[in-house]
């Protein structure tokens, strides 16, 4: 295989890693403030992904256009999520968070089930395929649009957490809870926002997803796994650790299913986790625990 | 009198903040030593260290006549050490002679024999009737007295005590401290204990030491500590003597 | 047993205790007898997660160590012995010799890994769930199994139950899986109780202060990993030969591990009874769920699951503890720690 063959499929590789990257970092604003281990990620992505390819197949929205409204409607999901029911389980042990979290995962991929049937569904956009040409590189104008609107989202995200009060309030909780608590944080909204950006995180990857893959109503178990793979491996609590570990696992992905077969590509996914567990379970980009 | 455990030039800095510069200091068998000093001056660091949940960066502990320096918790337990800590740590779940009894079975294999000290501890120390009570039922008070009485069950020869009576009303101070020398008196146990209740270390030590911001700035009789004029102006104010 | 053991098992055991689990116990001696196939079938899965739980129990429930990624040894378990038979005619309890210490090695490799390396909590968790994951896709690659187009063990007509082979009717099977079951009751009470039970409750409860009261932590959590791992091959030991079909991506999948903790996360973890408990309440609720369904002639793939899922999550935010504790006090066989 020529050089040409590898650059494009990395490159394909990092643009879908960027969408990746989108969706930990929704993890990563959940798990790393208020701490749960959300383990319906993949399936609330998989929830944003059914509507983009419903407002498409009845408006013909398309789902770059749709990624607010969307990611507006995951937010509000989230926060009723977090504060009608996943509140309590704060303090609970780890394994009734987990279990928690798996059967609201199995409500979920079980519901999509009966309401839109087994069979693929998919988004065909005027654009899904077209190419650009970039010097040696084919890109893939879905891809290509798809990582740009996940870099602006991050943007945003990020611009949010740093300059805004509320980010810094959100900042502060994820840090030490109880000093934002002795300075008249209330947390408990705090931590219903960030499950809610969270949310918003995910239902924007999960438009931009649609561009790049089929769903099907049991897609999201696989990206739950890998949006921890990814936030472990980047770095907890980094929002840049996210992208970057995105991007690493888009890339490894796509050229570990070139060069090996492509279902032996997840492997390599877990490999990395295990010896970043291991090595620097703080993530690549990640701080450190006192 | 011989000492059981002595610290030479032990140091510990953390990231550019040096929280204990190179203390010297003996604690002689059957002794009831204590080591005072306003907060952040590294007694709990220092303690840590002798316990093992931390190494020391420079200097060395020895403890009955062996090198103890960089141990593990556990090992340094096993060699005749025990501790209890500054914010309360019973096993919360089980119950009161359960969580003695896990002390006690460190040196007793059986759990027959271990659940008889730890009965006959339990009495002595007026927890036998709450024994099976879960530890996180207890008041605050009877939890430090559990966590003494866990650790007396692993038979140590020096037992470190963190604040045992920080939190108590004085009846209740007045209460530990006659159990604490009763023990020193009838077994020779030796005590080193951090406290910031000067009621409490004047009537139960034979030696004070006090650090201020890392270093030893006074030793001695308690009599003789409290009126070190460095100790007044840094710690204890011209009231206290 | 010798007579001292047995006093020791029911010491401090209230007398209603023993009646209860008597009860139990007679009843499902003699069920085969009275309920039809189906129901049995029923009862062997319902035994089968009942003694995976209390497997999995020892780890997370005993010591603290939550494990996301069981199959793991279950599956180990499974194709060591179907490969043995299959390829060479060794018979599952030899195979089980063998399955044992490749499970526990398993453990021990996963548990050193995390011990040695401070690996705690989600991060174990998550790590167990990669090791699971990665002999998932590992062994859909091997070809001694067959890959991903599956391992199977002959079915041959037998004339009558051989126990050697662990070829017979589902009522053998049944009663395997219960003696496993009973058995496995038995260890871990004996487990519990034993000097390195109440190590492991001191670590599961602090780890910390339990090394300042002298337990070497690292090497009781060794023990914990490895024990479970050797009890859960057994499970997968049947699997391979109650099913006589076996594929990585079945049997190594997320969705078997957390199978095998709804059981004790329901019924209570930490406690003996719960596992057993647990189980009987979930897989009665799949089935009454599946009778209710068809009775009303409802076939929708996908809801007899979102009835399951928001029973689970009504369990979970309404009995904190599991099912067990607060009915063991409702029956009056609560004995207060553990």
């Amino acid at each position: 295989m020529t050089v040409d063959v590898y650059l494009n499929v990395a490159v394909a590789g990092v643009l879908t890693g960027l969408v990746y990257g989108l969706m930990a970092l929704g993890l990563s604003v959940i798990f790393g403030v208020v701490r749960i281990v959300n383990f319906a990620h993949g399936e609330m992505m998989s929830i944003a992904m059914y509507i983009a390819v419903l407002l498409f197949s009845a408006f013909h929205l398309d789902p770059l256009i749709m990624l607010i409204p969307i990611a507006a409607v995951m937010f509000v999901f989230g926060y009723a999520l977090q504060a009608g029911l996943i509140n309590p389980f704060i303090t609970r042990p780890e394994h009734s968070q987990f279990l928690l979290l798996v059967a609201l995962a199995i409500v979920i991929v079980n519901t999509l089930l009966i309401v839109f049937g087994p069979d693929a569904r998919s988004v065909q956009t005027s654009y899904a395929y077209d190419s650009f040409q970039l010097g040696p590189v084919l890109v893939d104008a879905s891809k290509a649009y798809a990582g740009a609107a996940a870099i602006a989202f991050a943007a945003a995200l990020f611009a949010f957490f740093r300059f805004s009060h509320i980010g810094k309030a959100i900042r502060a909780c994820a840090d030490n809870y109880t000093g934002a608590l002795v300075v008249g944080l209330n947390v408990n909204r705090l931590y219903a926002l960030s499950f809610a950006l969270g949310a918003a995180c995910v239902g924007a990857a999960g438009s931009m997803m649609t561009l790049i893959v089929d769903v099907t109503p049991n897609i999201g178990p696989a990206y739950t796994l890998l949006a921890f793979v990814i936030v472990i491996t980047g770095g907890l609590g980094s929002m840049a650790g996210a992208l970057l570990g995105g991007i690493l696992i888009g890339l490894t992905e796509a050229l570990a299913g070139l060069v090996f077969t492509p279902s032996a590509k997840s492997m390599f996914a877990f490999g990395v986790l295990v010896l970043v567990l291991l090595f620097r379970p703080q993530g690549i980009l990640g701080k450190r625990a006192s | 009198m011989t000492a059981l455990l002595s610290l030479h030039r032990v140091g510990k800095r953390f990231r550019g903040l040096v929280a204990v510069d190179g203390v010297s200091f003996s604690v002689p068998e059957g002794a009831i030593f204590a080591v005072i000093g306003p907060n952040g001056a590294g007694k709990t660091t220092l303690f840590n260290m002798i316990a093992g949940a931390m190494a020391p960066d420079e200097g060395s502990i020895v403890f009955a006549g062996q090198p103890i320096t960089g141990l593990t918790p556990d090992a340094v337990c096993r060699r005749g050490i025990a501790r209890t800590f500054q914010l309360v740590r019973p096993f919360p779940a089980l119950s009161v002679e359960d969580n003695v009894i896990v002390g006690a079975l460190l040196h007793r294999h059986d759990v027959g024999a271990a659940r008889e000290r730890a009965q006959t501890l339990l009495r002595r120390f007026d927890l036998f009737d709450r024994r099976h009570q879960p530890a996180s039922a207890l008041t605050l008070p009877d939890r430090k007295r559990l966590e003494v009485v866990r650790a007396l069950a692993t038979e140590p020869k020096l037992l470190l005590l963190d604040e045992a009576v920080a939190g108590l009303r004085p009846t209740e101070i007045d209460r530990m401290v006659a159990i604490l020398r009763e023990l020193n008196r009838e077994s020779g146990l030796t005590i080193l204990l951090i406290e910031h209740v000067m009621r409490a270390v004047m009537a139960l030590a034979s030696h004070v030491l006090v650090l201020d911001h890392g270093t030893a700035i006074a030793e001695g009789t308690p009599e003789a500590v409290v009126r070190d004029p460095a100790v007044v102006q840094s710690y204890l104010g011209a009231e206290a003597v | 047993m010798t007579a001292a053991m047995m006093a020791r098992l029911a010491d401090g055991v209230p007398r209603r205790t023993f009646i209860l689990l008597g009860t139990l116990l007679a009843a499902l001696l003699i069920a085969p007898w009275i309920v039809n196939d189906y129901l049995l079938t029923v009862l062997i899965v319902i035994l089968y997660s009942a003694y995976t739980g209390q497997a999995w129990n020892i780890m997370m429930g005993f010591a603290g160590q939550l494990s996301l990624g069981h199959a793991i040894y279950a599956g180990l378990g499974a194709y060591v012995a179907a490969v043995l038979f299959t390829k060479f005619g060794i018979g599952p309890w030899i195979g089980l010799v063998a399955a044992i210490p490749i499970a526990m090695a398993c453990g021990a490799v996963i548990g050193f890994l995390a011990f040695r390396f401070g690996v705690a909590g989600v991060y174990f968790a998550i790590l167990t769930i990669a090791f699971a994951e990665f002999a998932r896709i590992g062994f859909d690659h091997l070809g001694i199994v067959n890959a991903s187009a599956g391992l199977f063990l002959p079915v041959a007509q037998y004339a009558h139950n051989d126990l050697w082979r662990l070829r017979g009717d589902p009522t053998m099977f049944y009663y395997v899986i219960l003696a496993a079951t009973v058995l496995a009751f038995i260890v871990c009470r004996l487990l519990l109780r034993s000097r390195m039970g109440y190590f492991w409750l001191a670590i599961r409860e602090d780890e910390q202060a339990a090394r300042a009261a002298g337990i070497d932590t690292f090497r009781y959590k060794m023990y914990a990993v490895t024990i479970s791992a050797a009890v859960t091959s057994f499970a997968g030991v049947f699997y391979a030969f109650f099913y006589n079909n076996l594929f990585p991506e079945q049997v190594f999948n997320i969705g078997r591990s957390i199978e095998m903790i709804l059981g004790p996360v329901i019924g209570g973890v930490g406690t003996l009874f719960g596992p057993i408990l647990g189980s009987f309440v979930l897989t009665g609720l799949a089935e009454t769920l599946n009778s209710a369904m068809s009775a009303v002639g409802l076939d929708l793939p996908g809801a007899k699951e979102v009835f399951y899922g928001i029973c689970l999550l009504f369990v979970i935010v309404a009995l904190p503890e599991g099912v067990w504790p607060p009915l063991a006090r409702r029956l009056g066989i609560d004995r207060g720690k553990r």
